[in-house]
This record gives structure tokens, sequence and C-alpha cells, in this order.
């Protein structure tokens, strides 16, 4: 049970916009995480000109906000098995759709994307029947 | 070129790398801080806006909203410089196809999100945050994309590596 917070969300989702926007202005490149997080793992040093800062600012950012608002971060509900295996799915599925919550959420549906449009609805689609079984299919708790 | 992606410039005009990688950083410190300010860094918050027949909570509708909204229109007035500012051009995602392996992928992406409440973004942030159960995600996601890479190169030919992708 969480609390619907539209102002802090709205908030919060402009930051993101603006970080895509300065990356775009700057480097001319999509904010997309999972390509970003790809890229970086098997590509020459050469080519993490920007990514890896990127990263860099994603982590340093998280430890700055453990500092100031522990309370962002909460206990994820699952098992480590199965955050496994959400991290597999979330890895490999980002890779064959091309993109993820940034990329066609954010970035794709900001220029009207049918392509990211499709996998938004997708995704969101797959995560509430997932939801939905995990939480209030027979058997679950 | 020298390895650099096609768009992107293998070297920065003189006196931008400094700034580059600073416009950068400071990219992902308020792409986590956004994520933080909306609450989207916690699992139980994601899972709440998956869990319509439950409590339901919308926010993270907001939060694409507001970002939405925000990229949207500066992307509109950022295209209109000839490129980007450290060199190169500007190089969006072309590809037009809606096919299986988006759709696919999209689907196993949707399903790892629910049963984790993270995606990229957040889970990077929270292993940042000193969150162990955000590291063992971001960890199994790189065995994901290896994942990905062992697989027949089918898609890989038709965007050899170095090219932009289609969409990220």
């Amino acid at each position: 049970m969480t609390d619907f917070t539209p102002v802090a969300g709205l908030l919060g989702g402009a930051l993101i916009g603006a970080s895509a926007a300065l990356l775009l202005l700057m480097e001319g490149r999509v904010a997309g995480v999972s390509g970003i997080f790809a890229r970086a793992l098997g590509s020459p040093l050469r080519n993490l000109r920007w990514r890896l800062p990127f990263l860099a600012g994603l982590v340093l950012g998280g430890l700055a906000l453990a500092q100031v608002t522990p309370a962002s971060f909460g206990g994820a509900p699952r098992g480590p098995l199965l955050i496994g295996l959400a991290g597999v799915l979330v890895g490999f599925g980002t890779r064959l759709g091309e993109g993820c919550t940034s990329g066609h959420g954010v970035a794709g549906l900001g220029r009207l994307s049918p392509r990211s449009l499709v996998a938004t609805l997708t995704f969101i689609g797959s995560g509430v029947l997932t939801t939905y079984v995990a939480l209030h299919g027979a058997g679950a708790p | 070129m020298s390895g650099a992606q096609p768009g992107e410039a293998a070297d920065a005009p003189p006196g931008t790398a400094g700034r580059s990688m600073g416009a950068a950083f400071v990219a992902g410190a308020l792409f986590a801080l956004g994520l933080g300010v909306s609450g989207m860094t916690k699992p139980t918050k994601v899972v709440a806006f998956l869990d319509i027949a439950g409590a339901w909570d919308p926010s993270l509708a907001f939060v694409m909203l507001g970002a939405i909204g925000v990229y949207g229109v500066a992307r509109r007035l950022i295209l209109r410089r000839a490129a980007p500012l450290a060199g190169g051009a500007f190089a969006e995602p072309r590809g037009k196809a809606i096919d299986a392996p988006l759709v696919l992928g999209a689907a196993c992406f949707g399903v790892g999100w629910a049963l984790g409440g993270f995606c990229p973004g957040p889970a990077i942030v929270s292993a940042g945050s000193g969150s162990g159960q955000a590291l063992v995600f971001v960890l199994a996601m790189a065995a994901g994309v290896g994942l990905h890479a062992a697989l027949p190169p089918r898609r890989r030919a038709e965007a050899p590596d170095g090219a932009p992708p289609r969409a990220r």
C-alpha cells in the first residue's frame, strides 16, 4: 500500500525529462538507461565518453539520496532468487525490445514514436498481468 | 571515426570533452534525483502502480506525464539546432518496425519489472544507495544483456555494433 503522490510524481518526472533533454542537447543522444547500461558493458572505453559519466551520475545520485532521504529506498517486495530472475528478464527483454521505461516510455513517447507506444503499452500490460497473477492469482499469499 | 558510433563525435570539438562528461554526469544525477523525488526508487510504489486490482497507486503515470511533457517540448526546441553542443549529429532512434522482437522483448521486460519492482534506472540508482537487492538485480540485468548478446545475431546483422540503436 503506497500513497498516491501526483505532485511529487509530476515534479520528479519533470526532472527526468530535463535530464533527458540535457543529454539530447549535449550529445544528441536519447537517455535510454537500458541501452546506455548495455553499451557500457561491452564497449571499448573511448565509446564511453558520456555513457560512463551518466551512469556514474545515477550511482552517485543514489548514494547522495540515501544520505539525505534514506526512506527513498524500500526493500524490494521479493526474495533474492526472484530478484535475480527479474533482473535477467529485464536485461534480456530490454535488449530484445530495444528500450525500457526511459528509452521507450519517456524519450520514445516524447517524440510520439508509434513503436515506443506499442512497447510501452506492452510492458505495462505484461507488468499488470504479472502483478495480478503474483498478488491475486491462485495460491497467492 | 575511430570506433565511435556514426553521429557521435569521435573527438569532441576542442575544449568540450570535459564539459561533455560533466553534462552527462549532471544528467545522470538529475535523473536519479527525479526518480527519488517521485518515489520511483521504491519497488513497492512501482508494483502498486501495476497492481490495478489491489490498492492501485497511479503515481507512476504522473511521473511519465511530467517527463514526457518536459522532454517533448525541450526536444522540439533542441532539434532546431544544427548539431548537439558536444559535436557530432543528433542520433535519435530511426526504427519504425513494430515487430515480434519489439513486442516479445517489451513483454519480457514487463514481467521482470513487475517481479522485481525495478526497471534499469531505479535499479542502478538503488544499487548506488547501497541496496544489496538492487545490486543483485543490476548484476542479473547484466547477465540478461549477455544472454541476448549470445543469441544468433539475426537482429544485430541489421544493426551492426556501432550503428545507432533503433530505439532505447
